[in-house]
């Protein structure tokens, strides 16, 4: 039956420009472009979905995608999206499904939070001239260190546990073998490398050929348990239990079966063309003794080498249940937020749950520390960093670095199209189709994010010697370089924020 | 010396190539004027083979004992000092021998002007117009 | 001392550019008894048909010889080799010393023994004087009978026709280009011919060529009894080496001088190439004579290098031929024509397009192309380098058959490393 939704972008192509070259015909796996018998290409609007491949590989730039979002009656609550969403499910009878992170118009307090800098008294510092230290360790510290003196030398006399170095506080987040090309893998895995820093596998395990990779690898354990065997193990720097995910918190993950081929199959170690169903909870784990019991089952098995980190979104709860991890034994917290992305999501679980990862960490670490147990755990934090500002903002919150997904996945080409969950990546990213996936070049993909990262670190560095501060540990929970502006006194109180204006203390 | 090679696993088959290839032998070298107003048209000299998801463009190898420089029956094909084999479209009076003989199926035919066309390794630039406009770096340009 | 070459055409190039890609020094002397510098034979037709103009024949640059340190003799004729004294000597009666003499002296068209063949206007076509000459009587031509419907008979006469004169080829076997296209291919091109308004009289040949009181040809008599009027006549029936000279000065000849895998002829430092030997022929391993271009070139290589001192092996010449008549192109390679019972044919034809590819123990040894050619190089390549073909067979006969259809790992040696 004819379909009532209505399309919502309109594609126009400049005729006195295009040269019927079928290339927009060919890169469009939605079909929206098509050439008829006499060589002329047309376009099917309803088809599109802004994606954006088309417009960027045209060599005449003949085309343009435009919002053509129909127009409906005046009604705030009977909006044109309420109602393509009703008109899809009214036709499908299913559960509505989206990719990314959450899009909706929530605040973004991001952008409510103002950098300080100095000027005159406390002299700023030229990162081209002076060392500018980003290097960051993410582990356990000690409550206390004892140090020794050996010949008029202090050495270090407490055990540490182990410790992930990061040269730059940015981290690749985890998105998993399976939902992300191969060609994603190994963009990320050497651009780790390259970068000094580290990439995660999520819970699709490790493909065969990034094993090499390893010592830049943080490996995931979750509820599907995928892939995960000893070998995988020691090939990590770092192992991750992932309880949850920003994008859908409370609920598992499902990889269709259409994505399992034979390399997916073989690393996640189930038969090709079976969906790999990840339950929502642990069927192990219902309370923090359980989780305690994980952590250190995975610290046995890789000879307390490694640190233990685990993942959790951020919800209502997330500051004691962050107190909980640090207490289980975790070395590392990961706090994604509502607006991380995702593969695949049902539409009203992504939209409507959890809460933003700039009141998440500001929770977090306010907690971690009145409860003076701050040092036991780092915390990395995800969903959503856009930029290098986004990222300082949340080491000046209290973050000891970040998580970064979707704007890795948009350095790759990402047009944040959200078809994710299709496997038609026009982009070759989210997709296993191979024909789709030779769309990414890994050599393009590794180039694109050390570029991204590098650029974004230059940019933290300068703004750190702006504040007259020489190393990212100075700003580490240092929220008096950050003001608030336009949040209520409430925000401003959960942000641990004063406002605009008001002098240091 | 200097050769143009593809990697298979990332051509995309796009045809891009074929597009700038096209657009770098024509008379104008405006990409639009090139295809739609120049008569007879410039012809692309590389050629994308295509079997999903299999893709990858062939040109001119420029063979070390190039058999078309052989065979050519005018003199217009030649090997020259640095080793590129380039085509004279001037002597060239499409006889076709070079089509037979090439075992890489290089040398195109050009029936508007019975004349063939043949990869020339685009003398006006530094890199290839299909090397440097590939969008996903499946043609590089190097020594082997 | 020096490097001789008697001839100076493709298979003299060929050894020129060889030998002096090893040895930059010793002098080369190319003597030929025709008076150009290095031209393009096959283009006489074009030439004649006005397409191709006098000064866009040479087959290389004007100052090859000169870059080259060549010395030509031309216009001057080699009666007699010396092997002994290790010389050769001219018409002139001029003799020349050799370190390592080539013979490229080409064939000779060959006109059999029939009435009237000394008449006036009965020709051969095989030169550029032959050419120049039919250009000059064309006023005076109106009907002209081509003998013989091989690839130099038929070029004749297309380029006749493009300047306006009747044509009528005769020819003794039952199709044109019999030797190298079957019944199928060979009415393609027939027709095209035909529809272009040249006749074409098969199954049949002259017997007699007539002429009138001034000793110019008025017409000819057919085996069938058939007679036709005409002003000229051309005979291309074949070419046979031109050896006789090689001969009488002791080099061992067959139908072609006879040579081994260096291109060495019986007598010490006397090579021979291009359409004067009787060389190995690469798929039947036999010696025969194989008078096109590419292999001419390529013996004459062989030779130069070989000459120079540097060991090449000649493994063997493959035929091929390309030729488009009347806008139809028709390539052949291999045993395009060939009929054994340990060959399997597949063939497919459409309208006038025809594809025909011959297999022998699932290798490519023969293939004819009509109409559609484009990369036919790729089967000419299968031959040459005789692979096994299973795994593409089903394609073979496909207008689009490429590189894809190839085994991956063979498609990938071939692309990323030159030949
Ligand atoms: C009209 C025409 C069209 C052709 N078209 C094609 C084609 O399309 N494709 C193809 O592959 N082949 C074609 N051929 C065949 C091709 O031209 C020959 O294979 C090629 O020319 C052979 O070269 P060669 O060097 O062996 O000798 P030749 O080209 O025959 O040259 C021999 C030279 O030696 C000279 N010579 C002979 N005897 C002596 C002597 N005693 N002293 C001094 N000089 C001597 C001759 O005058 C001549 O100049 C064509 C031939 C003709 C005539
Ligand atoms: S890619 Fe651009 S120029 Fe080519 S057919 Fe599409 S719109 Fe036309
Ligand atoms: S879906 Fe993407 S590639 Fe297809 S028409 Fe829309 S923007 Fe272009
Ligand atoms: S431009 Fe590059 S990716 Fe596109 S078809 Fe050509 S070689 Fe392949
Ligand atoms: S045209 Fe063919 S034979 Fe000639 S150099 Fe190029 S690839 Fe080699």
């Amino acid at each position: 039956m004819k379909t009532y939704q209505l399309p919502e972008v309109k594609i126009e192509r400049d005729k006195d420009r295009c040269i019927d070259c079928q290339v927009c015909v060919r890169q469009c796996a939605f079909e929206a472009h098509i050439v008829d018998e006499d060589g002329e290409v047309y376009s099917e609007d309803e088809k599109c979905v802004a994606c954006q491949r088309c417009v960027s590989l045209c060599p005449t730039n003949a085309l343009t995608i435009k919002d053509n979002k129909p127009f409906v009656k005046d009604n705030a609550n009977w909006t044109a999206e309420t109602q393509k969403y009703i008109w899809k499910q009214a036709e499908t009878g299913g559960v509505l499904l989206t990719g990314m992170g959450n899009p909706k118009p929530y605040p973004i307090y991001w952008d409510h939070m103002l950098l300080n800098a100095s000027q005159v008294t406390n002299p700023s510092i030229d990162p081209l001239r002076e060392p500018m230290e980003l290097r960051t360790y993410l582990g356990s510290k000690p409550d206390k260190i004892d140090i020794k003196m050996v010949d008029g030398e202090p050495v270090l006399n407490t055990k540490l546990a182990p410790q992930l170095m990061v040269k730059t506080p940015i981290l690749f987040s985890a998105m998993s073998f399976g939902a992300v090309s191969y060609s994603v893998c190994e963009g990320l895995a050497r651009a780790s490398k390259e970068l000094g820093t580290f990439w995660n596998t999520g819970e699709g395990g490790l493909p065969q050929n990034l094993y090499e990779y390893g010592p830049n690898t943080i490996v995931q354990v979750a509820s599907g348990r995928f892939g995960v065997h000893s070998e995988y193990l020691d090939a990590a720097a770092a192992i991750e239990i992932k309880i949850g995910q920003g994008a859908k918190p409370g609920i598992g993950g499902h990889l269709p079966g259409e994505k399992v081929g034979a390399e997916v199959s073989r690393t996640r170690m189930i038969p090709v063309g079976s969906d790999a169903i990840s339950p929502a909870p642990h069927h192990d784990i219902y309370s923090i003794e359980d989780l305690s019991q994980l952590i250190f089952s995975l610290k046995e098995a890789t000879e307390y080498t490694k640190p233990i980190s685990v993942k959790i979104s951020a919800v209502h709860n997330v500051a004691a249940i962050a107190s909980g991890i640090a207490r289980a034994g975790a070395d590392i917290i990961a706090i994604d937020g509502f607006r991380g992305g995702t593969g695949a999501a049902p539409t009203m679980i992504r939209d409507n749950v959890g809460i933003p990862i700039e009141l998440a960490i500001a929770a977090v670490d306010t907690r971690l520390r009145d409860e003076a147990i701050r040092n036991r755990v780092s915390v990395i934090a995800a969903g959503g960093f856009r930029n290098s500002a986004d990222v300082i903002k949340a080491i000046a919150l209290g973050a000891d670095a970040v998580y970064l997904g979707t704007a890795a996945l948009v350095a790759m080409g990402c047009h944040v199209c959200q078809m994710c969950y299709t496997g038609k990546c026009n982009w070759g990213i989210a997709t296993q189709d191979p024909y789709l996936e030779k769309r990414l070049n890994p050599d393009v993909a590794a180039e694109r994010l050390f570029n991204l990262v590098r650029g974004w670190s230059h940019e933290i560095a300068e703004m750190l010697g702006g504040m007259g501060l020489n190393a990212i540990e100075s700003l580490r929970g240092n929220r008096l370089h950050l003001r608030s502006i336009g949040l209520s006194t409430e925000e401003m109180d959960i942000l641990g924020l004063q406002a605009a204006g008001s002098p240091m203390a | 010396m200097k050769r143009v090679y593809t990697k298979e696993e990332a051509c995309i088959g796009c045809r891009l190539c074929e597009v700038h290839c096209l657009t770098e032998h024509s008379r104008s070298k405006n990409i639009i004027k090139a295809h739609k107003k120049e008569f007879p048209r410039a012809l692309s000299r590389v050629l994308v083979e295509e079997l999903r998801p299999v893709s990858f463009a062939v040109q001119c190898r420029h063979c070390d004992e190039p058999v078309c420089v052989e065979a050519c029956i005018t003199g217009a094909i030649t090997k020259d000092e640095s080793g590129k084999v380039v085509h004279d479209e001037e002597k060239c009076v499409g006889c076709w021998t070079c089509v037979l003989v090439c075992p890489h199926g290089a040398p195109r035919r050009d029936l508007e002007r019975k004349k063939v066309a043949k990869c020339d390794l685009c003398p006006d630039r530094e890199t290839p117009a299909c090397v440097e406009m590939c969008p996903n770096r499946a043609l590089v340009y190097e020594e082997r | 001392m020096s490097y001789v070459i008697i001839g100076n055409s493709v298979a003299a190039v060929g050894a020129i550019e060889a030998i002096r890609r090893i040895d930059k020094e010793m002098p080369i002397t190319v003597i030929s008894d025709e008076p150009y510098a290095v031209y393009s034979r096959p283009l006489i037709s074009e030439l004649l048909a006005g397409q191709v103009k006098q000064e866009m024949m040479g087959y290389r640059s004007p100052d090859f010889y000169e870059r080259h340190g060549v010395e030509a003799k031309l216009g001057t004729r080699v009666v007699s080799i010396d092997p002994k004294k290790k010389t050769v000597k001219t018409e002139a009666g001029e003799s020349i010393g050799y370190n390592k003499l080539l013979i490229a002296t080409g064939g000779t068209p060959f006109v059999p023994p029939m009435k009237g063949r000394e008449l006036g206007r009965v020709m051969t076509f095989i030169k550029m004087d032959d050419a120049k000459r039919i250009e000059e009587m064309l006023p005076e031509l109106k009907h002209v009978v081509v003998i013989g419907a091989g690839l130099i008979g038929l070029k004749a006469a297309e380029s006749l026709h493009h300047r306006g004169v009747k044509v009528t080829v005769v020819e003794l076997a039952n199709r044109v280009m019999a030797t190298v296209l079957d019944v199928e291919a060979g009415k393609v091109v027939q027709d095209a011919l035909e529809n272009a308004g040249v006749d074409i009289v098969t199954g049949d040949t002259v017997d007699e060529i007539l002429g009138d009181t001034a000793g110019l040809v008025n017409g000819i008599k057919m085996q069938s009894g058939e007679a036709l009027d005409c002003d000229a006549v051309i005979v291309a029936i074949g070419v046979v080496p031109n050896a006789a000279f090689a001969k009488a000065s002791g080099v061992e000849v067959n139908r072609g001088i006879i040579t081994d895998d260096h291109m060495r002829t019986n007598l010490p430092d006397v090579y021979a190439a291009g359409d004067v030997t009787e060389g190995l022929d690469y798929l039947s391993g036999d010696n025969r004579v194989m008078p096109i271009w590419p292999n001419a070139y390529i013996q004459g290589k062989i030779a130069g290098f070989n000459m120079a001192g540097e060991d090449r092996e000649f493994t063997g010449g493959l035929a091929v031929n390309s030729i488009e008549l009347f806008g139809v192109p028709v390539v052949t390679a291999g045993m395009s024509n060939v009929d054994s019972d340990d060959l399997e044919v597949l063939k497919k034809s459409a309208g006038y397009a025809y594809r025909k590819i011959v297999l022998r123990d699932n290798k490519v040894v023969g293939a004819v192309l009509v109409g559609n050619i484009d990369r036919a190089g790729l089967v000419t390549g299968l031959i040459r380098e005789q692979i096994d073909i299973s795994g593409m067979r089903e394609r073979l006969l496909a207008d689009d058959f490429g590189y894809i259809d190839f085994p991956v790992e063979l498609r990938k040696e071939r692309l990323g490393v030159a030949l």
